[in-house]
This record gives C-alpha cells, structure tokens and sequence, in this order.
C-alpha cells in the first residue's frame, strides 16, 4: 500500500496503546496511599537513590556490537549482487570478513568479551 | 476458489466504485487501521491460550479448561481482569517516559507488520528492503526496554533492562547473520522476491548445509530477542521479580504483554518466510498431483501453519532448556553464534556463486 501505510500504522498502534489505558483508567476507581508509590522492593523500603552511576559491566559488547551493526549494514547492499558478481564478491567478503575477525580476536585477546 | 487476495481485490474495487479514487484510498487506510489493531487483539488473545495449552501440554497438566469451552474464553477473562487493574505509577518514576514505554512497545511491533506477507500478494507494504527494515526497526524495541527500566525508578527494573539491553543488541548480529544467507542465496532483500525464489522448493530443502545452519541460528538468536525463556533474563523471576516490567500494572502490564506476544509471532513470521518458503505450498519435484493438491490448499493457510509451527518450537523451548546466566548468554553469542554466522555466510556465498544449490 506504500509508504504512507507506515504512518497509518504508528497512528493505528499509538490509538491502541492509548485506547487502552485510558478505558482502563475509567474502569477503575483509584486509591491512593503512600505505600503505594514506593518502589517494589519485596516490602523493604528501598536504600538510596536509583539513578546513580554504576558499572553496568556490558558497556564492551555494547561497543562490539556497534563495530559487527556496521558491518551487517554493509553486508546488506553485497548481498544482493553477491551471486551475481561471482567469485569476485566471494572473494571480497573473505577479505572483508577476514579483517573483521582479525580485530575480533584481538578485543577477545583483550579480554574484552570476558565477564567482569 | 475463494482467497484473500480476491477478497481484498472484489473489495478495492467495491470502494474505488461507491466513493472515487480519493475516498476510496482513505477508506483503505481507515480499513487497515482497524484491521491491524483488531489483528492485534486477536493475535495476543490467541498467543497467550496457545502457550498456556503447550505449556499445560508439555507438563502433563489440562491447561485452562474453565472458562467457556475448552477455557477458549480464559483469556478474554484474563484481559478483564487486567483492565478492571489500577495502573499504578510509582511515586518516585519519570512520568512521561513511564508511559511513553508501552506505547512505544506497541508501535514497534505494529510497524514490524509492514513487510509480513499474508498471503499471495496479500502485504501491507512490500518495500524493497524488506528484511532490512525489519532488523532495523527490531531494534527500536530494546529503547522501549531501556526507557521503562530507567522511569521505573525501581533497582530491579534498572538492572533487568540493562540486561535486556545487552541481550537484544548482541543476537541481533546472529539474527542479521542468519537473515543474510537468505539474501545472499535469493539475491534480493524484497520479501515478494525472497519468497518467489522459493517456488521450486523452500530453501531448508534446497540450501544444504548453510541454511540449515543459519535456521538454527535465527531461533536461537529470535527467542533471545524476543526475551523468551531460556533467555528471559531480563524479566527473570527468581532473581529481579519481573525485570523491566516490575512497576507496571493493569492495562500498561498487558501492553508489554502483548508486545512480547506479536513480536514472537513477527519473528515466526520473517522465520517462516525466510527458510520455509513464506505462503509458498510444498512442492515435491514431477509429482504433479501430489503438488496439484498442496496448491488446492490456500496460501494463507500455508503461511499460518508454518508460522504457527515456529511458534510452537519457540514455546516448546521454554519447556526444554534450563534459564542461562548472563555471563553464559552472553558467550554463548560473542563465542559460538558469531562466529558460527560469519563462516557459515562464507559458505552460503561460495554455494549460491557455484550454483550448488538446487
């Protein structure tokens, strides 16, 4: 149906979404109390505050998968032309794969694929 | 013989003749609205009874039996019952993003629809990246994740969309992978295409080896996507109550729920086209009746049942693998998966080059 049936899904799943929670909030009949509002910690107050820095401990395969997204990105366009092409695109992808997988080794030689 | 594609035909037709050119591309737009919306109500209430029946099967239980025959009406109670929920905010939370979350949740999956074929020329949109655009919109899902962990002010809801996080970001490169040595092998990345080159046979019969591989590989790497067990890290249990959902309740709960659901299903759906041929019937060489009688059955139907069947083996996973942790996961991705993909592309392109394939 084309490009425009894009927007007419993201209006369509934004009139759900809110649909549903606004016939939701008539149904019910709200009651407040402070505990309520607590966050959910198996019913002991929570200690300190949530957002504070902290290591987080995947910040590595997150830089990882950014280098791998890119290839793929890359790899999409070849792909298409890939059997057309012949031995030349083989070739050009062993090249490149090649590459990619010698600094592969070298992040995991790193130990940036160890768990910390 | 009756099928879809003549039905929406008869009634493009029917509108282009009561309401002219414009209304009638209106009135097609309005239709579709309410054709995914309701596709989607259907589609969770479907989900949710079929893995609850699995899972009850797989455990040698009944399942839910109680309500209306055969418990068929057990979820629309269960949808009831979670839109008569207050839906709490917790005080301490990022208001805006809190409900921001869900809503984006939705649209992702509502705009993973746009390449899905339903049938015979039965598609929504069928834009010639196709099975780029999914992986790439896929990935605005994780987000969605983030942001509802980080509104939650909730230390569990944190820790569980972080996880999440780098769980969708690394197996969306198998996924990728795994997509690729299709595209490779069907020089086209337009599903119509990816599907039409399967008409003498899918490419799990005709693609040795590679796309075996790569089959695997996509289930694997598409359960953990879809934060299902054995990869639910992000929501497990036993450990952070319910991860990156633990604050939301009543309708906003079921949202997420839902979410979980028509992704698991998209995925199916890419799978299924992707190695077993889409809406494509089982064709078997020179047995002409034998083929005569697979094309008697609808295309529709062929792509619900493959579809349905990749569903199953997600849901029969569940019940099969004990939950991984996280530092397992994760090798379990950087270590054997990737690797696995990048040769096994090699392989794919040295087959499709040298004509091996069927």
């Amino acid at each position: 149906m084309g490009p425009a049936s894009l927007i007419v899904l993201i209006v369509s799943g934004v009139v759900f979404s809110t649909l549903a929670m606004w016939v939701a909030r008539f149904l019910v009949r709200p009651a407040w109390n402070k505990q309520k509002g607590e966050p959910y910690e198996c019913g002991v107050p929570t200690v300190g505050q949530t957002w504070i820095q902290y290591n987080v401990g995947y910040y590595l395969f997150a830089l990882m998968f950014l280098i791998f997204e890119v290839e793929l990105v890359f790899l999409f366009p070849w792909a298409v032309v890939a059997s057309q092409m012949g031995f030349v695109a083989l070739v050009e992808a062993i090249v490149f794969l090649f590459i990619l997988f010698l600094g592969f080794l070298y992040a995991h030689r790193q130990g940036a694929l160890k768990w910390m | 013989m009756w099928s879809i594609e003549q039905i929406i035909g008869a009634l493009n037709q029917w509108l282009q003749h009561t309401l002219g050119n414009v209304g009638a591309a209106i009135a097609a737009y309005i239709l579709l609205g309410i054709f995914v919306i309701l596709f989607f109500s259907v589609l969770g209430l479907v989900l949710v009874y079929m893995e609850r029946k699995v899972s009850a099967w797989m455990q040698v239980r009944l399942g839910p039996n109680r309500v209306g025959p055969k418990g068929l009406l057990q979820t629309l109670a269960d949808t009831l019952k979670l839109m008569s929920k207050e839906g709490l905010t917790p005080a301490g939370a990022d208001r805006f993003l809190f409900n921001l979350a869900p809503v984006l949740m939705i649209v992702v999956s509502m705009l993973l629809l746009a390449p899905v074929a339903f049938a015979r020329n039965v598609q929504i949109w069928d834009l010639n990246i196709g099975v780029l655009y999914v992986s790439a919109i896929s990935s605005v899902s994780v987000l969605a994740v983030l942001i509802a962990g980080w509104s939650s002010n909730n230390k569990y809801s944190l820790l569980g969309a972080m996880r999440s996080g780098a769980q969708i970001v690394s197996y969306e490169l198998s996924a990728g992978f795994a997509i690729l040595t299709v595209a490779v092998l069907s020089g086209s990345l337009q599903v119509s295409q990816i599907i039409e080159s399967q008409q003498t046979g899918w490419w799990i019969f005709r693609g040795h080896l590679p796309v075996w591989v790569a089959t695997v590989v996509y289930l694997i790497a598409v359960t953990a996507e879809t934060n299902r067990a054995p990869f639910d890290l992000a929501e497990a249990e036993s450990e952070l109550t319910a991860g990156f959902h633990t604050e939301y309740s009543g309708m906003k709960f079921a949202l997420f729920f839902l979410a979980e659901y028509a992704n698991v299903f998209i995925a199916s759906a890419i799978g299924a086209t992707l190695f077993l041929g889409g809406w494509m019937p089982l064709h078997i060489g020179n047995w002409e009746a034998f083929n005569r009688v697979m094309d008697w059955i609808p295309s529709s139907i062929w792509f619900l049942a493959k579809t349905f069947f990749l569903i199953f083996v997600i849901m029969w996973f569940r019940w099969t693998f004990p939950r991984l942790r996280i530092d397992q996961l994760l090798e379990l991705e950087w270590k054997y998966l990737l690797p696995i993909g990048l040769v096994n592309l090699i392989l794919a392109t040295a087959i499709a080059v040298l004509g091996w394939h069927f």
